[in-house]
């Protein structure tokens, strides 16, 4: 019987042969943390009476959720990751750095790794051919502390999605789509193995969206196959890693991407997803265009390709916040930055921004906010009484035009 | 074990258990297990004894990895959360803090809120003492119940100096 992404992967690292349902303990590569969960870990491993992170290299410490902090409290909790990156002589990249995912994508990610992050998140570093996957803080100590991790190498569920994308329609409508389809338990415990024609004469930027949102349908990780298109990311050769013609699938799901019209997931769930055209024309208070998801430079090109020379509704505010300095710098000089401006946009500074509702763009009772981020559960962006519907970055910048939910098609 | 279920839906999410506006301000046990379950029931926290049950649907703990979710349910000294199933990152976190989290295909069916209980753990089963009714679950696989009973990973490393799973080849 042939092997999967996630077995080929596991395999390569441990050297032999292994299979789904297997239990492992595997060296991980890297590390993640960040404000939310890194300070956490760090007491835990001090709790433990560990006194050494396993590798300096390998560790890496991100303030992104709250950044700049907004309280005495958190400021607290920064102050405490710094102070343990420079014991620690590991890495720590301070407010305004970035999201941890870009730049782990951007500086990191490479296929084959062992990658886990303490952030749900983590799993959009599949889309490089790397296992990834979200972990909590005690198990973050553990693994600074001894440098590896137990897994049980998980089933998998095949995703082909087959032929050319539309105009107007984008990854981030093929993701939620598969949720609406898949569901939010659909693939819990599970890899979602991503192939097919779409995902291959798709971007990196793309690639990661999908990848991204596989932890919305409960999954373990997101992987693709590495190609060329992740060899001319990182800009060097990459090794083949290959999901076996035979291999076992837990489940398979075929998605002809022509039929696929831009989605949105209304509130209060993930997977609760229907085309836009259904629920044109709601109002619209706020817009975010931003967060791990879909705060890239594909991102914010697709956003300023409808704002350019428009303006953004009276009475509708749309919160810009590219995903690392890296993608604001290649914003500014592209003039995207000058186009959201004119457009009457607020640009923030690289972040998580709004998505969790930590600080800045907090929804009052009663408001609706169309969201470019992954989750859009209740209370998440601030009121309970608030309304979040996720979509892409083209439907985001025309629904803040119009102040209401528009098709970007429409637009275009 | 013995006490009091409070029954939750499908899909109860991590945001709920605790919203993210609080989670990012400070680790302190006390101030954050007051807003627990705020978003479905304010008085949660006010209400809730220790050695109550959690018993809920499918999907439990879907979202954020924040594993302050399972440890506010903890610090309110809840004894065991039954579901039919976890999102995988918390059912981990559970695990790792000490908390059990055991996978029931009927506790769901077989228990409302305010209902007694009765657990049996090395039997895999609890009594329904209000309605007279038993439902099963499944035991937790032996070396995560190990740091379970250790109290969590953390004095689980203090007491063996090593984790259990190095021991897994």
């Amino acid at each position: 019987m042939g092997q999967t992404l996630a077995e080929k992967i596991f395999s390569r690292k441990l050297n032999r042969r292994v299979s789904a349902g297997e239990i492992v303990v595997s060296p991980v590569d890297l590390a993640m943390g960040q404000d939310g969960t890194a300070p956490l870990a760090i007491q835990a491993f001090r709790n433990m009476g560990a006194k050494k992170v396993f590798d300096s290299q390998k560790v890496v410490l991100v303030i992104d959720h709250v950044a700049p902090s907004t309280s005495e409290g958190t400021s607290k909790l920064h102050a405490l990751m710094r102070e343990f990156a420079r014991e620690q002589e590991c890495k720590l990249y301070d407010v305004g750095y970035g999201i941890c995912h870009q730049i782990l994508a951007e500086e990191y990610d490479r296929p084959g790794m062992i990658i886990v992050g303490a952030d749900s998140h983590s799993c959009m570093h599949g889309a490089f051919g790397a296992f990834a996957t979200g972990i909590g803080s005690t198990e973050l100590a553990a693994v600074m502390a001894s440098g590896k991790l137990w897994f049980r190498i998980p089933e998998s569920i095949k995703v082909t999605l087959d032929g050319q994308l539309p105009k107007g329609v984008t990854s981030k409508d093929l993701v939620l789509h598969l949720a609406g389809i898949l569901k939010a338990d659909g693939a819990n415990y599970m890899s979602l193995e991503f192939g097919g024609g779409a995902v291959k004469s798709m971007s990196m930027d793309s690639r990661l969206t999908i990848c991204n949102m596989a932890v919305e349908m409960g999954a373990k990780c997101g992987l693709m196959e590495p190609d060329r298109v992740t060899e001319e990311y990182l800009g060097e050769p990459v090794p083949t890693i290959s999901p076996d013609r035979d291999a076992e699938y837990k489940d398979e799901v075929q998605i002809e991407v022509e039929k696929v019209e831009p989605q949105v997931a209304k509130p209060h769930s993930v997977d609760n997803v229907c085309s836009v055209r259904e629920v044109e024309g709601i109002e619209v208070n706020q817009v975010f265009l931003g967060s791990c998801t879909n705060g890239r430079l594909e991102d914010l090109r697709a956003a300023a390709s409808i704002l350019k020379g428009r303006k953004v509704r009276e009475g509708v505010r749309m919160i810009v916040i590219p995903a690392s300095r890296r993608i604001f710098l290649s914003a500014l000089a592209e003039g995207l930055i000058e186009i959201f401006l004119k457009a009457g946009c607020v640009v923030g500074s690289p972040g998580c921004g709004p998505c969790m509702g930590g600080h800045i763009g907090i929804l009052g009772p009663g408001e609706v906010c169309v969201s470019t981020s992954n989750r859009n559960f209740l209370g998440r962006m601030g009121s309970e009484q608030a309304k979040i519907y996720l979509a892409s970055p083209l439907t985001a910048a025309a629904s803040a035009v119009t102040g209401k939910i528009t098709d970007p098609r429409e637009v275009l | 074990m013995k006490g009091r279920v409070w029954k939750f839906g499908d899909d109860i999410n991590t945001d709920i258990i605790i919203s993210g506006k609080y989670k990012f301000k400070t680790l302190d046990m006390d101030e954050l297990s007051k807003h627990a379950m705020e978003a479905l029931d304010p008085d949660f926290s006010k209400k809730v004894k220790a050695g109550d049950f959690i018993v809920a649907g499918k999907n439990f703990g879907c979202g954020s990895s924040r594993e302050q979710a399972p440890l506010v349910l903890k610090h309110l000294e809840i004894s065991c959360i039954f579901a039919r199933s976890f999102a995988r990152i918390f059912y981990r976190n559970c695990i790792n803090i000490g908390l059990l989290a055991l996978e029931s295909p009927d506790a769901y069916s077989k228990v409302e809120t305010g209902d007694e209980i009765e657990v049996q753990l090395e039997r895999g089963e609890a009594k329904n003492l209000t309605r007279g009714t038993t439902f099963t679950f499944n035991p937790l696989p032996g070396f995560l119940l190990k740091v379970v009973e250790d109290g969590g990973l953390v004095e689980h490393y203090k007491k063996r100096g090593r984790f259990v799973w190095e021991d897994i080849a």
